[in-house]
């Protein structure tokens, strides 16, 4: 199949723009995250950092523009569409199942790739048996790589925050995605958790292969992680490099601090 | 066994039957229904007309019944379960109605107000039991699956169960069709208990009743749906000698189970280990928790 995206690009974002009414959301973003990446995606609140995750993930369809997956446009897709394609997503406010266990809320997520048919479902026979034991094994298997083991059997509303906060990204996980969008993974942790936190984005990161973008308002924790760094504010791309170079470009200064004002 | 018994056992049988339907799609898919009578009466009328007419044996034409109560929720389905959360239950108290007025109307085929009589007494005791158990066998064997999990999770948030890769129209019209096919043969099954329908058996009031007995067993429990089954049917029943006070008991039934367990007998659990560790963990909590009182 011929396309224009070289063979490493993963997500490839074109012009996108997105209305919510009068207000534009999302103003002409451009950018590419190559395979194997750690980026982050930061700016002040209402940015459009979350629009953008929407659009990829197919919650919004956007008003002009194009995303291509692997060199796939998955532009218009519906979201599930999307996620079969290996996307995996995280939400700011969270969105576990709360009344399911921590364990429930992993297996939910885990079976789409071990399925079995109909017939076995309402039978128990066939590859019914082994597949459930799989997907309850793998399962407890990437509870234990987020230190949430013990709390398999929990009811996931009942966990602390925290928990919950790496509980949703074991649920990411266990869709076995070749790109992981974490939004506001820190939201409301405190700085010892935060650490822990970045211990295991970096440490997922390098085990699963994935390639990662993180939405983050905690500066030192995508300064510490990320080598790419995209900054937006009121809807558009203002910056873009490493993290040196984020933290001194002018815009950045001035949708952080703001603007100095000339005597 | 006097006949009397048997006759509850076998109503037991269908209203279960009914009701393990109506769980499914309301306490496990989080759609609720006020229109389900109408596929128990798609069944009823399918099979009586495939018996009567055309001398069909009773099994193919109860599966028949079933199968043509699928097909009719699959129509109606497709387009209408776009709607969310009280949109579909306001809709689905009409087109229950459409669907009953249709049965009424449809004088040739239906024989109209007046009912179908002379249909085969084929309900015995072994036929309603025998398809009571092979269709829980289904129904519990599916909520302990792939496919139970998924209905949960449409339930529980549909936006995080289309991000978790689920197609999340294509689970809540599966929902319905398979709701309609427990109710098809359930209506089936009570046209040969009766020997005789009449459109008016599947009104607003029949669908209430299923539904009300889905809540008050607890939403998202299968075992509840039964219990919840059971007792209904057995308040009804064994009050009938004291008639005019039986819809007073039913009522009474409904506003203690409100007032006492709001989230229904089960709640959300199933009759088995977990159940009775929630149990234990609320009492054991209530009394230390007066323990801890301020004297």
């Amino acid at each position: 199949m011929m396309t224009a995206t070289p063979k490493n690009v993963v997500l490839e974002l074109d012009n996108l723009n997105k209305f919510f009414g009068g207000v534009h959301a999302v103003r002409d973003m451009t950018f590419t995250i190559s395979r194997g990446e750690l980026a982050g995606l930061i700016g002040p609140n209402g940015a459009g950092k979350t629009t953008i995750f929407n659009l990829v993930t197919g919650v919004y369809s956007p008003d002009s523009g194009h995303i291509n997956f692997l060199g796939e446009d998955i532009t218009f897709l519906k979201s599930f569409q999307i996620i079969r394609k290996g996307v995996a997503r995280t939400f700011q406010n969270l969105r576990l199942f709360p009344r399911s266990t921590a364990l429930e809320n992993v297996m939910v997520a885990m079976q789409q790739h071990h399925g079995y048919s109909f017939g076995e479902a309402i039978t128990h026979m066939g590859k019914w048996g082994k597949k459930e034991r799989e997907i309850h094994l793998n399962s407890m298997d990437i509870l234990d790589r987020v230190g949430l083991a013990e709390r398999a059997h929990q009811e996931s509303g009942t966990l602390p925050y925290g928990m919950q906060r790496r509980l949703e990204i074991a649920r990411a996980l266990a869709l076995e995605p070749e790109f992981l969008l974490l939004d506001e993974p820190a939201a409301g942790m405190n700085p010892e958790e935060v650490n822990e936190l970045n211990d295991l984005i970096v440490g997922i990161h390098e085990e699963f292969n994935l390639t990662i973008l993180v939405i983050e308002h905690h500066m030192d924790l995508v300064m510490e992680i990320c080598p790419h760094i995209i900054c937006m504010n009121f809807g558009a791309k203002i910056a873009e490099g490493n993290p040196d170079e984020i933290q001194e470009h002018p815009e950045v200064l001035k949708a952080y601090l703001g603007e100095e004002v000339e005597e | 066994m006097s006949g009397y018994t048997e006759g509850i056992i076998i109503l037991l049988c269908i209203n279960a039957i009914a009701a393990m339907g109506v769980s499914l799609l309301t306490g496990f898919t989080g759609i609720f229904s006020l229109g389900h009578a109408a596929y128990m009466a798609v069944g009823a009328y399918t099979t009586a007309i495939l018996t009567v007419e055309y001398g069909v044996h009773y099994i193919p034409a109860i599966l028949l019944g079933g199968a043509m109560a699928m097909i009719v929720a699959y129509v109606i389905g497709v387009p209408t379960l776009k709607l969310m959360g009280d949109y579909y239950a306001i809709a689905s108290i009409g087109l229950g109605e459409t669907i009953r007025l249709i049965l009424e109307n449809w004088q040739s085929l239906t024989r109209g107000a007046r009912g179908y009589p002379g249909i085969e007494g084929y309900t015995t005791l072994y036929v309603s039991l025998g398809f009571f158990a092979v269709m829980a066998f289904g129904m519990f064997n599916l909520i302990h699956s792939r496919f139970g999990r998924a209905f949960k999770s449409c339930r529980d948030d549909y936006i995080a169960a289309s991000l978790l890769g689920f197609n999340t129209a294509r689970y809540r019209v599966l929902s319905l069709v398979l709701s309609a096919f427990y109710c098809g043969v359930s209506g089936a099954l009570l046209g040969g208990f009766l020997s005789f329908i009449q459109p008016i058996m599947f009104d607003m009031i029949k669908s209430t009743e299923l539904t009300s007995v889905v809540v008050f067993g607890g939403l998202g429990s299968m075992s509840g749906t039964l219990i919840g089954a059971a007792v209904i049917t057995l308040v009804t029943e064994l009050f009938r000698p004291i008639s005019q006070y039986r819809m007073l008991i039913y009522g009474a039934v409904l506003v203690i189970i409100m007032v006492l367990r709001p989230e229904g007998i089960m709640g959300q659990y199933e009759l088995g280990p977990r159940f009775f560790r929630m149990l234990k963990n609320r009492f054991t909590k209530e009394s230390s928790e007066k323990e801890g009182e301020p004297s």
